[in-house]
């Protein structure tokens, strides 16, 4: 997958998220109304809005987590809403997850919950697995002494870290990340940012990433995709700050928008 | 795509890559997360030799390489390098080499990895050991919690005002008022079984009247007491654990810290001071319901009505066998009051520590009323009473 893909232009690959017509409700409350959006093979995509936008429920709907009122969601060229049960562990085998508070397992160490999804999945020897966690323990930035460590030991940033690693444990195409430098300082967010592009880069990942960091979105983003009006805009940077919606306009020409492109040039 | 046959994962060895001499190896196909059973195998069934030199290992056949793919090679790579060979990799693909930096980046694994491993016999004598020694710990870590919770109250005693009364109160109506129904039931019931077994027994005899000394002295004495000290270790034991446990996995006890007001004072104190309030009052309703329960078995089976049934009892205990029940309840309550709250300031960071703490507190609070139940036992006897 990734070496036969990895020759082709980014533009010219299908898109790994496809969602169509995509209409979400809370009782009388629609959230999504008609939302279409495509996410392109080893793309860093970016997706922010204004709280209650449903920027999370919109990640929870494309992982299969909550079902929509109306639309089809696509998830590596698979309908999510008419997976059988093995199908859907198969494309769930090729996601990983970051969620905002790392979601470890508390009852494991780090490397046990790196090493679950191995075990569960795989059929690799204990010592490879072992082997595969302590690497990924070690991509993700974190000290060898860490994998020992239960996730109650571990700092916030650590913490993400190790969420990073247990999502990237069974080489997925796709990482969703929700909020990652949220809670981190400027300087771990940004170690945190730059740690996401590599192992983006070497694995050829594509990355789905909620955030609300002006710095993520400037530095590390191919797109960003802007929740508004119920839908989404998916556009470059510098096609969003020419955009003349006022939220999307308030959101990038604000003082910390402007800071954090200052920042990036 | 998972599951994909074996041979599309193949390394082989080729006499001879370099010009001054050594060994070739090409390695292709897929090595991915799905083959890497079948490429373990094909890395084992590699014979390179121990000759020294420079060994080639030429990538250009790669289709595919993710993480695992990279550990199984870099593996091999180390493997040739500890056996004296110089490694090159060569025709290697940039995305590749990319991945491949980022594996050797990980560094190697620190020798003795694994736990070390004794006799099963020596582990289970050293694990006696450790809990006896956490245990010994324990009860060293309770009795100093209560100096320090009887320091808090003497300093309350000073400055009564200091009481949070509003909070005394709220737990009172939790441990005792909300106890009564299911309380009352149980000890009802209890009443009822004790009655009928007794009854049983006792009409063989013709003695069927001294059911009721039977229920006076043993649910006075010990069964209304004891009833009421385990089900309140459960029912609000527990839940000092979970209370104050949650607030400690949410920092609210370091926030109360930092505002200048002392966790002891604000958290235990109301608790132990209701708990000790409550527990006597329960014991007694306990006595009753259970003498209800058993006045009505009484009725039902023996004919002995309730006036037979009062005389009886009045003639059977006196005051000092109620008040041997009801003495021990603040003992108990100050236990269980003290189990639950230590346990819930122990609690430290997940989640996961509440839920084990509390079943320790309910564990360990049922544990020491009994201990100190059969103490008194042995203590009243001695005295005669």
């Amino acid at each position: 997958m990734a070496g036969s893909n990895a020759i082709q232009p980014v533009f010219e690959r299908p898109p790994v998220i496809r969602v169509r017509g995509l209409v979400t409700r809370f009782g009388p409350q629609t959230v999504h109304d008609g939302l279409d959006l495509d996410v392109r093979a080893g793309e860093v995509l970016g997706v922010v809005g204004g709280s209650g936008t449903g920027k999370s429920v919109l990640l929870k709907e494309i992982l299969g987590l909550m079902t929509p009122a109306a639309g089809r969601i696509e998830l590596l060229g698979h309908d999510t809403a008419s997976l059988s049960r093995s199908a859907r562990a198969a494309v769930q085998t090729r996601t990983g997850v970051l969620f905002q508070n790392g979601a470890l397992f508390s009852s494991m160490t780090v490397a046990e919950n790196i090493m679950l999804p191995l075990r569960e999945h795989t059929r690799l020897s204990p010592a490879l697995i072992a082997e595969v966690a302590r690497v990924k323990i070690a991509m993700a930035g974190l000290p060898p002494d860490a994998g020992a460590k239960s996730p109650a030991q571990l700092s916030g940033g650590m913490v993400k870290r190790a969420g990073l690693a247990r999502a990237l444990a069974l080489d997925p195409d796709i990482l969703f990340l929700d909020e990652p430098t949220a809670g981190l300082d400027p300087i771990g967010a940004a170690a945190f940012d730059t740690l996401i592009q590599s192992l983006q880069r070497s694995l050829g990942l594509t990355v789905f990433m909620v955030t609300h960091d002006l710095d993520s979105l400037t530095t590390i983003c191919d797109r960003i995709a802007v929740l508004v009006d119920k839908r989404i805009r998916v556009a470059r940077l510098e096609d969003h700050l020419a955009d003349p919606h006022p939220w999307i306009h308030d959101y990038f020409h604000g003082p910390r928008g402007r800071a954090a492109r200052r920042a990036s040039e | 795509m998972r599951g994909v046959a074996a041979e599309q994962v193949w390394i082989e060895a080729r006499p001879g890559g370099t010009p001054e001499g050594g060994a070739s190896l090409e390695a292709g196909g897929r090595w991915t997360l799905d083959t890497a059973a079948a490429a373990a195998v094909a890395l084992d069934g590699l014979r390179v030799g121990t000759a020294t030199g420079m060994v080639r290992l030429g990538l250009g056949g790669l289709q595919a390489l993710d993480t695992v793919g990279a550990c199984l090679l870099m593996g091999l790579a180390d493997r040739l390098t500890a056996d004296g060979w110089r490694v090159a990799v060569q025709e290697i693909r940039p995305e590749h080499a990319a991945l491949i930096e980022a594996v050797r980046g990980a560094g190697r694994a620190p020798a003795g990895h694994g736990r070390s491993s004794h006799h099963p016999i020596i582990d289970m004598v050293a694990g006696v050991g450790e809990a006896s020694v956490a245990a010994a710990r324990e009860a060293r870590d309770l009795i100093n919690f209560l100096g320090l919770v009887t320091l808090t109250f003497a300093r309350l005693w000073a400055n009564p005002s200091r009481l949070r009364l509003t909070s005394v109160l709220h737990h009172i109506e939790q441990i005792g008022f909300n106890a009564l129904p299911i309380l009352g039931l149980l000890s009802f019931l209890i009443g009822v079984v004790l009655a009928f077994q007794g009854a049983d027994q006792l009409r063989r005899f013709g003695a069927e009247l001294y059911v009721v000394n039977l229920l006076g002295v043993s649910v006075l004495r010990e069964i209304g007491i004891l009833m009421t000290a385990i089900i309140v270790a459960g029912r609000s034991g527990s839940a000092f654990t979970a209370q104050i446990g949650t607030m400690k996995v949410n920092q609210e006890v370091d926030a109360i810290g930092t505002m200048g007001l002392d966790p002891i004072e604000l958290l235990v104190v109301p608790r132990a001071i209701a708990m000790m309030v409550s527990l006597p009052l329960l014991a007694f309703y306990a006595d009753i319901m259970g003498l209800f329960g058993g006045a009505v078995m009484s009725y039902a089976t023996l004919n002995i009505t309730f006036g037979q049934f009062i005389t009886q009892l009045q003639t059977a205990v006196g005051l000092n066998t109620v008040m041997a029940g009801l003495i021990k309840a603040p003992v108990f309550a100050l236990v269980i009051a003290m189990v639950g709250c230590y346990e819930g300031l122990k609690v430290s960071g997940s989640a996961e520590s509440v839920g084990t703490l509390t079943t320790k507190s309910v564990v360990e609070g049922i544990f020491l009323v009994i201990v100190i139940d059969a103490l008194f036992s042995v203590l009243f006897s001695m005295l005669g009473v």
